[in-house]
């Protein structure tokens, strides 16, 4: 009999693992719960990073992501552009990736209103242009030869803030939230080739592919997910979306891995295992 | 001549975008800036046999009836109507409430975030599925991710939190990141580094010549 329960499992309905993963992700949601949040010296960095300039200084915060991985990146996106703001950091902005142009613009310009920023004079929107690492090789010569207009038809020369900022040297960091290939593009050209000082801020399932950037100083910071956006979130004193969500996510990751126990031991005491 | 004038082309050009990298004089860095602009036209171009590529895909499979060719009008419909509002609506994109700024936040939106959504589904029936401590590779595979998963979250330290620093889930799962993993990423980034070298040179050689397509 025994033996039937753990068969039973072997072959347990995948919609059984969906059901229980909808209920702890979206349940979590519902009630207000403090997820203590260790805050990683990678996300401190970047914090730190941008903490230390002087108001008045140029950041660019170029954001390549689109709705798929908003849920991760936007809060991240958010958080980094009310410190900039909060700071009086002047911020340029990029979309490189097609699909998220929109939704970038509509959270650059809902954070500059929280803080009453006037486009233009403190931050200026880019856009998009095809083809990135082309766009990254050109923005290292000069801003206007790939943007000679910014998203919104401007002459980037009747921007009062675009006046003497030609390239990446005119910048004190990048820190580019990105949930697609191109960080490596960034990596590569803008830190390679034009020594641009860089962070990023990537999809927690791309993350470990830039520790080892981090530790050979290609990047000065690295945010993975929503945890390294929850952490950012907590830096600035500002518990928004990510922290929010934090709880869903503790919680999922200790149901996954339940159910990868269960799944062991029924696979073991089936006898599976020793055929195995 | 239909070979010799493409690999001379990419002869040059590869020769030379490697030869200015090493040469910031003023004249490579011209002709570094013409060679920049005229990559972004040769892609435009290519943008438009993507899209025509696209459109005979999905006109042969409505016209012989494929497996689930309805969904290929879907594409058409959706192709041909997202580029009409854009075309007849030059200023959608500063105007949130314009039809073209409404499919995107209201249709598009929602359809891609559902879909990644999904993955989270997915991820758990297959761990539950497929991670099996069936051999001692897979068994340390299955520990280092258990160990990241609960590091990465409040869990992991409530729950060894009574351990000495240096020895929670935290600190391992630091551990795992920084060195097993990074010493892993950097020995696949250095092979394929070489990899692509390797190639890149022997395309500029004319060695490798499969990218110029079709028989002898």
């Amino acid at each position: 009999m025994p033996n039937d329960i753990w068969n039973t499992l072997m072959n347990l309905d995948r919609r059984w693992v969906y059901l229980v993963i909808g209920l702890v992700t979206f349940l979590p949601i519902l009630v207000t719960v403090d997820t203590p949040v260790q805050i990683t010296s990678e996300v401190k960095s970047v914090f730190d990073r941008v903490e230390s300039l002087p108001e008045g200084t140029v950041i660019m915060v170029p954001m390549e992501y689109s709705p798929d991985t908003m849920a991760e990146l936007q809060p991240m996106a958010r958080a980094v552009l009310r410190h900039c703001f909060s700071k009086g950091l002047k911020v340029i902005s990029t979309a490189l990736q097609i699909q998220g142009v929109l939704l970038i613009e509509q959270d650059l310009r809902t954070v500059a209103n929280e803080f009453d920023k006037v486009y233009g004079e403190d931050y200026v929107f880019l856009g998009y242009k095809p083809y990135p690492d082309i766009v990254i090789l050109n923005m290292g010569e000069n801003f206007r030869l790939p943007f000679p207009n910014d998203y919104y038809d401007n002459d980037l020369d009747d921007l009062p803030m675009m006046a003497g900022v030609s390239n990446y040297s005119s910048v004190a960091c990048i820190v580019n939230i990105n949930a697609t290939s191109g960080v490596d593009s960034w990596i590569n050209y803008a830190n390679g080739r034009y020594k641009a000082d860089l962070a990023l801020g990537v999809t927690a399932v791309i993350a470990t592919d830039y520790y080892a950037f981090l530790q050979s100083g290609q990047i000065f910071g690295l945010m993975g997910g929503l945890k390294g956006a929850a952490e950012y979130e907590r830096l600035i004193g500002r518990k928004g979306v990510a922290n929010k969500a934090m709880t869903s996510v503790s919680v999922a990751h200790v149901f996954i891995i339940l159910f990868i126990i269960i799944g062991n031991v029924a696979f073991f005491a089936s006898g599976r295992g020793k055929r195995a | 001549m239909r070979r010799e004038v493409p690999l001379t082309i990419v002869f040059v050009c590869g020769a030379f975008m490697a030869f200015q990298y090493f040469v910031p004089h003023h004249v490579s860095a011209t002709i570094y800036q013409y060679a920049l602009n005229w990559t972004i036209i040769i892609g435009i171009f290519t943008l438009t046999v993507g899209i025509g590529s696209l459109i005979n895909l999905h006109y042969d499979r409505i016209s012989k009836r494929k497996e689930r060719w309805q969904y290929s009008i879907v594409t058409l419909v959706a192709l041909a109507y997202m580029t009409i509002l854009g075309l007849l609506s030059p200023n959608a994109l500063q105007d949130p409430k314009s039809l073209l700024m409404t499919m995107y936040f209201y249709v598009l939106s929602p359809v891609q975030a559902t879909m990644f959504a999904l993955l989270a589904f997915f991820i758990a029936s297959a761990a539950y599925r497929a991670f099996r401590a069936k051999t001692l590779l897979a068994t340390l595979l299955m520990l280092s991710a258990v160990i990241v998963m609960l590091g990465r979250v409040f869990i992991g330290d409530f729950l060894t939190g009574w351990l000495p620093e240096g020895m929670r889930f935290s600190d391992v799962a630091r551990y795992i990141l920084d060195y097993p993993n990074t010493a892993a990423k950097r020995a696949i980034y250095i092979g394929v580094g070489l990899g692509v070298g390797v190639t890149t040179l022997k395309i500029i050689l004319g060695i490798e010549r499969t990218w110029l397509g079709g028989g002898k």
